[in-house]
């Protein structure tokens, strides 16, 4: 066995809970993991949101998030047990031998300063290189990072540079002490998928060329395939599997993994499309107050009667102001919309209770999209009171028939949003809509706040709920796996302009026009070697790069 | 509930002595509020525990009515301007533009003018009574209250559950007492208790001045003033009421940390 650099045994962190009104509680967020990291080789840590593996990340910092304490198992880098160092030992530690990429740059990099200064602080604060030789290490990770004018890219502000670009920053400043061991923690979850692709990229060339081992963190089994050389999966903080990438991704042996391998594998069969459609955009083409651009230019779609109309673009292609300007909140400067064979006002205030009854959205937050302070009784109690004027024990009773249909069932009418998961939620949102009785929900990104397997629920519930209601969906998304499994017809939306359109099948099928080539391609695919497939076969660059 | 940290016990322990000496005076004042019961400046004794006042009434006595008028007239004041400014403050932010831009830039004109002297000017035309005290100091506090109220509505309103509600075709009376209301309450509630000291200091202020309640009603301020001249004769009479003030003041300040540090490690339930 070559040189081990982390080795890590019977892991156990625990922290401390305020549930409110009670006292507070002593919780293991991780137990009894354990994994070895040798020299130049990459761990992939993934699991859902809870798995515990950002913590685990941490750990080999010997490092704690708020009132997380590390209080069983040896951590040993580089032969040297580091819980019992003192706060010295782990001073010299962190950011020299060991550092951190954190999943939002943005938030992560200091406004006011130039890049270059942050990218070396560490360095130099350790001693680890004079100023000159930092920096001159600094300007050569930008070239291998793929970042533009590498001699010049350091003295930029953190806002002068694209997300994808302070990404790869980080990771240069990271890489820039030459540590032995670096932390991605989710680098790429905040991005596009189309400049994901570069950053994963010029992060495992990075990795590649520097040597350095590291434990990347991610919720994306797809993602972590590309990178790692051997995959730990997390679940609820303990260890479900531990193998090499090849073996976890093509022959999982635990269910759990099993279902994460074989996520978004929903069969729908597309249908054809009827000859009234219920929702037409005629030529919308609508921009927001005081902003000179149009954010929509002239855009044509149709939702058929029960069938669900897929929009897909990245941030900033205008999905969303679409779906303001169909619900009335941003009237459009040109075009039009016809709803159920009549032409919609384009202002809420003059749409009438029925507009507004049988057109219903779903948000991409369900924790802000439920007052807190209501309980799940009046959250879908209150469309059936406004709408039909139900009351008493009538509401109750289509409440708990609404809920029953979300699968929810009993003992949750009386709780508030916070005493749901993440998934519940979303099914109370998806009730609410429900209880108006729609014709047409608007779900803008509703899988996308959620773990995969949440998510496919989800996804499989408004199929359900589809055959059952015959209401059409407009799904909003920027995940091409999920229209996949979900979509009839099909709108690609680049800079505010639907540019392909048409049934799935037809858009989903070659030739292709660049950018939907671009999008399809950067779709991580569950299988080794698709990263550097996609970099060398690829027509466009991304516009994140 | 278990858990009150010890401050904040000190300070329930006063604010409820001050509060339930106010809504019992008449059942526990030894004497009346102007009645003469001894000497002039009497030191403290058996009979008078605090002593006698500058014309020879019962200080304790007139502690206890006095602290009756000032927290009533300061709790009074505090409820008006609670009401009058989140109201007004949820209802800028909702409606947002003209309305919004209009009493944002009344409110500023307010506030830019010495809040002391415009009551000053006021009540050297006004009548002075307990009514138009607790109207004017409530009006003017209500400013206040106004900013805060706006500011944490602004950050509400653009929630996507409030957005949920105007798509569902809500009224703006729903949007605000049904949707806000509940989710601003824990920051008001909390600044409710540092306006009410804010306004017990106002009232005595005003009393101190004589532009206050009018003798023979006792207030904590009024007090002051009248046994001010004591001081320079080494008696403590005008000390009892203002130590009162700062106790009042410290210990429900203290109320209203603590609920303060309540509601923000719940988070309020406003997500942040």
């Amino acid at each position: 066995m070559a040189d081990i650099l982390l080795d890590v045994t019977g892991l156990k962190i625990e922290a401390t809970a305020y549930p409110p009104g009670e006292p507070p509680q002593d919780i293991t967020i991780v137990q009894d993991v354990s994994f070895k990291v040798e020299k130049g080789k990459v761990l992939g840590l993934i699991g859902e949101s809870g798995a515990g593996k950002s913590t685990i990340g941490l750990s080999a910092m010997a490092y704690g998030r708020g009132g997380v304490r590390i209080t069983g198992g040896v951590i040993n880098i580089n032969g040297r047990d580091i819980r019992v160092e003192g706060t010295g030992g782990l001073r010299k530690l962190r950011g020299a031998e060991v550092t951190y990429v954190a999943q939002s740059a943005a938030a992560a990099f200091n406004p006011a300063k130039r890049l270059m200064e942050q990218i070396v602080e560490a360095t130099l604060a350790h001693g680890r290189h004079s100023r000159k030789e930092a920096e001159a290490r600094a300007v050569e990770l930008f070239g291998k990072l793929g970042l533009p004018d590498p001699d010049t890219f350091g003295s930029r502000f953190p806002h002068q540079v694209s997300g994808g670009q302070l990404q790869r920053a980080m990771t240069a400043l990271a890489l820039c002490p030459e540590p032995d061991l670096v932390v991605f923690d989710e680098p790429t979850t905040a991005l596009d998928v189309t400049t994901q692709i570069d950053v994963l990229a010029a992060i495992k060339e990075a990795i590649r060329d520097t040597g350095v081992a590291a434990l990347y963190i991610t919720h994306d089994l797809a993602v972590v395939a590309q990178v790692s050389d051997h995959i730990m999966v997390l679940r609820h903080g303990k260890m479900v599997e531990y193998g090499e990438t090849d073996q976890i991704i093509n022959r999982p042996a635990m269910d759990y993994t099993q279902a994460l391998v074989s996520v978004r594998s929903i069969d729908h069969e597309e249908k054809t499309p009827s000859p009234q459609p219920i929702l037409t955009v005629e030529g919308i083409t609508a921009r927001y107050k005081n902003v000179p651009v149009d954010v929509l230019k002239n855009v044509n779609v149709e939702i058929h009667p029960g069938q669900t109309l897929a929009v897909v673009g990245e941030s900033g292609s205008g999905k969303s102001t679409l779906a303001r300007v169909i619900t009335g909140l941003l009237p459009p400067s040109a075009g039009k919309t016809v709803f159920d064979g009549r032409t919609l006002p384009p202002s809420l205030p003059e749409r009438t209770k029925e507009d507004l009854r049988e057109l219903q959205m779903i948000y991409q937050m369900a924790d802000v999209a439920m007052n807190p302070r209501q309980t799940i009784r009046t959250i879908i109690g209150r469309p059936l009171e406004f709408y039909f004027g139900l009351r008493g024990a009538e509401k109750t009773k289509r409440v708990q028939e609404l809920l029953d249909e979300i699968e929810l069932g009993d003992g949750f009418i009386d709780r508030y949003p916070a005493e749901l998961s993440g998934g519940q939620k979303q099914r109370v949102c998806i009730a609410r809509a429900l209880a108006a009785k729609p014709k047409l929900i608007i779900c803008d990104e509703v899988t996308s706040a959620l773990d995969p397997l949440v998510a496919d629920g989800i996804l499989k519930l408004l199929l359900d709920l589809q055959k059952r209601e015959d209401v059409a969906y407009l799904f909003i998304t920027h995940d091409l796996a999920t229209v996949k499994a979900i979509a009839d017809s099909i709108a690609v939306m680049f800079q505010g302009e639907v540019v392909r359109y048409g049934p799935k099948s037809q858009v989903l099928s070659p030739p292709f026009d660049d950018y939907t080539d671009l999008l399809l391609s950067s779709v991580p695919e569950m299988r080794l070697g698709w990263l550097e497939d996609v970099i060398e076969n690829r027509k466009m660059e991304s516009a994140g790069n | 509930m278990r858990n009150i940290p010890i401050s904040a016990l000190i300070g329930l322990f006063f604010t409820g002595l001050y509060f339930l000496g106010a809504i019992f005076a008449s059942l526990i004042a030894p004497y009346g509020v102007a009645e003469v019961v001894g000497d002039v400046w009497e030191p403290s004794s058996a009979e008078h525990w605090l002593g006698t006042d500058n014309i020879g009434r019962d200080l304790l006595s007139r502690m206890i009515f006095g602290g009756q008028t000032t927290i009533f007239i300061a709790a009074t004041a505090t409820l008006l301007s609670f009401t009058t400014g989140s109201i007004l403050g949820f209802t800028a932010a909702v409606t947002g533009g003209w309305v919004d831009q209009a009493l944002s830039r009344f409110i500023d004109l307010i506030i830019s003018l010495p809040t002391l002297i415009f009551a000053l000017v006021v009540l050297s035309v006004m009548p002075v009574t307990v009514f138009v005290l607790i109207v004017l100091m409530g009006l003017l506090d209500s400013t206040r209250v106004f900013r805060l109220a706006r500011a944490v509505a602004v950050d509400i309103n653009v929630m996507d559950y409030v957005e949920a509600a105007r798509l569902r075709g809500e009224k703006t009376a729903w949007i605000i007492f049904r949707e806000i209301l509940p989710n601003a309450l824990s920051p008001l509630v909390a600044e409710m208790g540092l306006r009410f000291i804010f306004m017990v200091l106002f009232v005595s202020t005003l009393s101190f001045l004589g532009l206050g309640i009018q003798p023979p009603a006792a207030d904590w301020g009024g007090i002051v003033k009248e046994n001010k001249d004591g001081i320079v004769y080494g008696i403590p009479a005008a000390l009892v009421p203002a130590i009162a003030i700062a106790t009042l003041a410290i210990s429900v300040n203290l109320v209203a940390d603590w609920i303060l540090n309540r509601t923000t490690s719940l988070k309020g339930g406003r997500g942040g």
